[in-house]
């Protein structure tokens, strides 16, 4: 063949990126709308639109404390899935550094997360990261050793935003309870980075028994710069902004109010709708890597098996097509109209592949050649059979200008 | 993916990432060799960047007489501005009946990128890449014809005895964006265990520097 597949005439727009981020659904759009020319008050304040938006605001607390199984007053809200991470980690860092410096994470987790702990341990503490096995999944019994009386903190992801993989976090939860019951102590907290599971798996905070939990509005078709801590009560960190003292003293600064009752409208219909969306998620990505797999050779499936949501993330595909490199494929599927996303070392910053591929102990090459799809709400089975008529054309002419034979 | 994320687009509010002529010479690539075609060639080099682990071939037709090469092909493993840069290689060396060796050997990486219309800083380093393989496919042709003194070796010298880091591996460091000694210290953790190596590092650094960013 000696051509890349003709364009088709009327390019869609195909995307297949939403653990990146999502649209705004209409529906949430709407719903946030009023509150930025027409109810726009400060919640502090004692006139009555005042008060009307302070209304609003604890109904969109108390709408999500329901939702997490938690109390109003468990929720703070936040900048962003990564300001919620930031400040769990350093807000329980340097709240209980007397009792404790060590830190226990995983190889896999989000930049939000391990940049927070190699900041910590610059500063002293010792931080224990976890590795995975080939599926991305941790080993509890290596969790369980690694917990020390010193430990103040575990920090485990929900699900993974490369390869998909849902960490056990319920049962981890019961272990580290158990441990500290023998030990008769608060410690270590148990927090979770759940920004992408919010959309799709269960977030109830007793049945997770966790301590701390980040949730996200962007990646569930809410709005982008908000974030939720969920924090159980009794338990203290330490804030890192200061000021008025909003959200319970722990995050200071005037409520984001359109983006706050963005979110609890995004985390309500999320999970209103996620029993049917996660089982159209499962069949539409099944057969897209049963598309992948008949048509083009020598490809690999990243992360967890298939089909079972308590193991995987419904809408992850991370794939590896060996003998390409990702970032020209990217950009060439770009210009059919197909956004997607590489964990190519060709794509990074440092020139390094990607940390989760990485710690997966994937070959150089696969990682090079791994390929994310994410796929969501807007997604039909056009949009992989669209995706699957120009997928292998463009691998078979990226491997004939490669030297790397496969 | 954060780092990983698709980064085709630049942040900065311009459009692509990538120049016109890179976006034209990666989509539209020429003279690399088809899977099915016989080509006759008379020199070959292969480099890998030891960067991100893509590799680069390039074969030659080279003409004893004039001194030149009259034809080229070229395979690429590796990301768009690889391919691109490969691609107009291949392009300046063909152009106006072929190249001379003289004029090859002097050819600076810097020229492939002006001809893409420049290229992200953390791209320069493909560029760097097409350079070498042509400079590997130029030493088989002196091998092969018995002109060993045009073979040209980019020599490796020990810089920091203890780490046994050499000037290479500060070229790569600098090629992967390291500007300053501490950026190229945290790469590499040179000169920390022989501090007196410190002032020839800093030599390399502006030497590489200036060869490939001045
Ligand atoms: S070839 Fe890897 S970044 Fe260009």
């Amino acid at each position: 063949m000696n051509n890349f597949p003709e364009k088709p005439k009327e390019k869609r727009g195909i995307y297949m990126d939403h653990a990146a981020t999502t649209y705004i659904e209409p529906d949430i759009k709407k719903a946030m709308d009023l509150y930025f020319s027409d109810l726009f008050a400060n919640p502090a304040g004692l006139y009555g639109l005042a008060q009307e938006i302070n209304g609003v605001l604890n109904d969109s607390r108390r709408s999500i404390a329901k939702i997490l199984g938690a109390l109003s007053d468990n929720i703070i809200f936040t900048g962003s899935g990564t300001s919620s991470d930031n400040l769990a980690i350093f807000g329980t860092a340097y709240q209980h550094q007397e009792i404790g410096k060590h830190i226990i994470t995983t190889k896999i987790e989000h930049k939000a997360v391990l940049e927070p702990c190699r900041r910590l341990e610059a500063q002293g503490f010792e931080i224990t990261y976890l590795d995975v096995n080939e599926y991305g999944q941790i080993d509890i019994k290596k969790l369980k050793q690694a917990i020390r009386p010193d430990t103040i903190l575990v920090s485990i992801m929900y699900a993974n935003n490369e390869i998909g993989t849902v960490e056990p976090i319920a049962e981890i939860g019961k272990e580290i309870l158990k441990i500290r019951k023998e030990n008769n102590s608060n410690f270590p907290y148990f927090h979770t980075d759940a920004c992408q599971a919010t959309g799709s798996l269960d977030l109830n905070v007793e049945k997770l028994h966790v301590d701390l939990m980040t949730i996200n509005g962007s990646k569930m078709y809410g709005p982008k710069g908000i974030g939720v801590l969920y924090k159980r009560r009794g338990l203290v960190i330490q804030p890192m902004v200061l000021g008025g003292g909003q959200e319970m003293g722990l995050n200071s600064g005037t409520e984001n109010i359109p983006n706050i009752v963005g979110i609890a409208k995004a985390l309500e219909l999320a999970q209103a709708n996620k029993t049917v969306e996660n089982k159209r998620l499962i069949e539409l990505r099944d057969y897209f890597w049963q598309e992948v797999k008949n048509k083009i050779s020598n490809v690999r499936l990243n992360g967890s098996e298939l089909g079972d949501e308590s193991i995987r993330l419904p809408n992850n595909l991370n794939i590896s097509i060996l003998g390409i490199e990702g970032e020209s494929a990217l950009l060439y599927l770009d210009s059919y109209g197909i956004a997607c996303s590489t964990g190519s070392a060709c794509n990074s910053k440092s020139l390094e592949a990607s940390h989760v591929h990485v710690a997966c102990g994937l070959k150089h090459e696969e990682a090079h050649g791994s390929l994310r799809f994410t796929l969501g709400h807007r997604n039909t089975k056009e949009d992989i059979d669209y995706v699957m008529k120009y997928l292998p054309g463009i691998v078979e002419k990226l491997r004939e200008i490669s030297p790397i034979k496969i | 993916m954060t780092d990983q994320e698709a980064t085709i687009r630049g942040n900065d509010g311009t459009n692509w990432f990538y120049s016109e002529e890179v976006k034209d010479h990666f989509f539209n690539p020429r003279n690399f060799l088809h899977h099915d075609e016989k080509f006759e060639s008379n020199a070959m080099g292969k480099v890998g960047s030891p960067a991100c682990g893509d590799e680069m071939i390039i074969w030659l037709k080279i003409n004893k007489d004039e001194d030149k090469i009259i034809d080229c092909r070229w395979q690429t493993f590796g990301c768009g501005s690889a391919i691109a840069s490969t691609s107009v290689l291949s392009e300046m060396v063909k152009e106006n009946g072929g190249m001379k060796i003289d004029t090859a050997l002097s050819l600076k990486p810097q020229e492939i990128t002006d001809r893409l219309g420049g290229l992200p800083i953390r791209k320069i380093h493909c560029s760097v890449l097409g350079d070498k393989a042509l400079q590997e496919a130029l030493n088989d042709w002196f091998r092969k014809t018995g002109q060993y003194d045009r073979i040209i070796t980019a020599g490796k010298k020990v810089i920091d005895k203890v780490l046994n880091i050499t000037d290479r591996d500060i070229e790569e460091a600098i090629l992967e964006g390291a500007r300053t000694l501490e950026d190229v210290q945290d790469k590499l953790k040179v000169g920390i265990g022989d501090p007196e190596a410190i002032p020839q590092i800093e030599d390399l650094i502006k030497f590489y520097t200036e060869k490939y960013y001045g």
